[in-house]
């Protein structure tokens, strides 16, 4: 309260402004307080219920548990398998929507008919609901019998894949890519689209090739849209759940089984509260390591 | 002499016709699947599994007629709308004063401020599911519309505040002190001079949270089970083995993301803003 009104590097400041400055924090504390509680509230809840025996069907099984709950997750395969997937599953899916997203800007960027429909076309995918856009995948698309897949593989003669039995994890990847591909395009979009066009025509007056200036004029400017893109992507795609819900909840085995659903099976189905909190740490340990990055790009973003 | 700009202009003409078929096929082959469930949902279900796939069929609305009938499927739209304009009013009635407060009065702590905010949107959900799950069903908030709207509202919250925070530092200085001369009262500046100057962007902070609420899974499928389970939760109830009927499934389906889709085409412009926190312009 005291920072607000004492100003020591303005002393003249204007009366009518000095007279408001109270009020602006009545202005703020609500959505301090509110974010404020849903941080801290259930961050240690997850922390002392992750050093409790606690069963929600086995009341009387409860007490101190010390860290048996992390030693478990740690020694048991599960946990480790689950991080290879998560890691995996984000790895792909942003080297494919990254690519293929930054060459895609490129094309949209250029004037050709219906450009607007195109690109609207184009972006669809983000606005489908997960569960949405994993049904349809699924059963329209990659189903072993009547899937439109399957038509065409029986067609050219390599007969019906069976696409989540065969290929679980790859089939989560292209489903997600196909999600978050149009998030890439936009965002790397709008970043060309900023792009000094008189230098991209000097370069070109020079005698320089379109590879050679994608090269060294384009993808320079878009290395910090890139790094937004796959920050805010992976802060997604840790934690990806109804694409693996909806297609093949987390099998066949362990195959599609990433952090974020082994929490679930953990905790909503095993009914395990200790050992899904656990669990849940380790989730937030490794969310904040990519929000490092994220919170410095931001954060010198808002000095300009 | 005269072919010379002849040939450039076709070379050009050219250029501009191979990338019209390049985008137009981008843009289709990504749209497909989306196209392909709606033409499935005027198919009948015989149509719908055919081995080889139904181009030209008897187009029938009974998919859409029916999934009333079977599922009730008004009860599922109306959580939807309920939780997403609920949660989003109150990202708003939050979030504006927020971010006119640290847009127009900035202290030595607002940009601390802003940060720490973004950084709750880093908290992954999975990792305090269990804590909300136990919340939730101690203070009879589980399968409720109200707690649903009480997540997304906290979820949305910083993207809301960045939003309108970005929109109000746009809107020119001069003009708020041109006001302030003319003894302009701050509810009078504020409701005349800078509302309609920022309410282009409010809306479009309104859109994206109306968006991002609508399509959010994780917590839908969770913390519902019947009465306040919105249309995310319910089409991935067509998961399980007894719920395979595609073309009802693609009515569904078509019905729930089709406001979203509408949504997202009219904002997507401002959703770049929003999306990366401003970070990208």
């Amino acid at each position: 309260m005291s920072s607000l009104t004492v100003q020591p590097d303005r002393p003249t400041k204007p009366k009518s402004r000095s007279r408001r400055l109270p009020n602006t924090s009545l202005l703020t504390a609500p959505s301090i307080i509110a974010l404020l509680l849903w941080m801290i509230v259930p961050l240690v809840m997850t922390v002392w219920f992750s050093f409790q025996r606690y069963n929600l069907i086995n009341p009387t099984l409860r007490g101190f548990a010390g860290f048996a709950n992390y030693t478990q997750l740690l020694t048991s395969g599960a946990l480790w398998s689950s991080i290879v997937v998560t890691l995996i599953l984000v790895g792909s899916v942003l080297a494919i929507t990254i690519g293929l997203g930054t060459l895609l800007a490129v094309l949209f960027n250029e004037e050709f008919w219906g450009r607007g429909i195109a690109r609207i076309l184009a972006i669809s995918p983000f606005f489908v609901m997960p569960t949405v856009s994993a049904l349809i995948w699924k059963n329209l698309l990659m189903h072993p019998v009547n899937g439109l897949f399957a038509f065409f593989t029986r067609s050219i003669g390599l007969g019906a894949i069976d696409w989540f039995a065969q290929f679980p994890l790859f089939s989560v990847i292209l489903i997600v890519s196909w999600e978050w591909l149009p998030f890439a395009l936009l965002i790397l979009l709008t970043a060309i689209q900023s792009l000094d066009q008189e230098q991209v025509e000097a370069a070109r007056m020079d005698g320089a090739k379109s590879i050679a200036t994608f090269r060294f004029i384009t993808l320079p400017h878009l290395s910090r849209a890139i790094a937004v893109v796959a920050m805010i992507e992976t802060i997604f795609l840790l934690t990806i759940f109804a694409e693996i819900f909806v297609t093949t909840a987390g099998g066949p085995g362990q195959a599609t089984t990433n952090l974020a659903y082994l929490i679930y099976i953990k905790a909503l189905l095993d009914f395990d509260v200790g050992g899904a909190s656990a669990g849940g740490l380790i989730a937030v340990v490794l969310a904040n390591i990519v929000a490092i990055f994220l919170m410095r790009l931001v954060a010198k973003n808002l000095e300009t | 002499m005269a072919t010379q700009p002849a040939t450039q202009t076709n070379r050009k003409l050219y250029r501009k016709l191979w990338l019209t078929l390049l985008g137009w096929a981008v843009g289709l082959l990504l749209f497909f699947p989306v196209f392909w469930m709606f033409l499935t949902s005027f198919k009948t279900e015989v149509d719908a599994v055919s081995a080889v796939p139904q181009l030209f069929f008897q187009p029938t609305l009974e998919n859409y007629t029916e999934i009333q009938d079977r599922a009730n499927y008004f009860n599922f739209a109306m959580n939807s709308i309920v939780i997403s304009i609920g949660s989003t009013l109150l990202v708003l009635l939050l979030g504006v004063p927020a971010a006119y407060a640290m847009a127009f009065f900035p202290t030595k702590g607002t940009k601390g401020t802003l940060l720490w905010m973004l950084s709750t949107k880093m908290l992954p959900s999975v990792g305090v599911l269990v804590p909300i799950y136990i919340l939730f069903r101690n203070s009879s908030l589980l399968d409720t519309r109200i707690g649903l709207i009480l997540i997304y509202t906290l979820i949305n919250l910083p993207i809301a505040v960045w939003m309108i925070y970005t929109f109000f530092k746009d809107v020119p200085k001069e003009i708020l002190e041109a006001g302030r001369m003319d003894g302009a009262k701050t509810r009078q500046e504020l409701f005349h001079v800078l509302l309609p100057l920022a309410l282009p962007g409010i809306a479009s902070t309104a859109l994206l949270c109306i968006i991002l609420a609508w399509n959010e899974a994780f917590w839908s499928i969770n913390l519902t089970t019947t009465n306040a389970t919105p249309l995310t939760a319910f089409i991935a109830s067509f998961s399980s083995p007894q719920g395979l009927f595609w073309a009802k499934l693609s009515a569904a389906s078509s019905l729930a993301i089709a406001p979203i889709l509408i949504f997202g085409w009219m904002s997507q412009r401002q959703l770049v803003r929003g999306l990366t926190f401003g970070a990208v312009k």
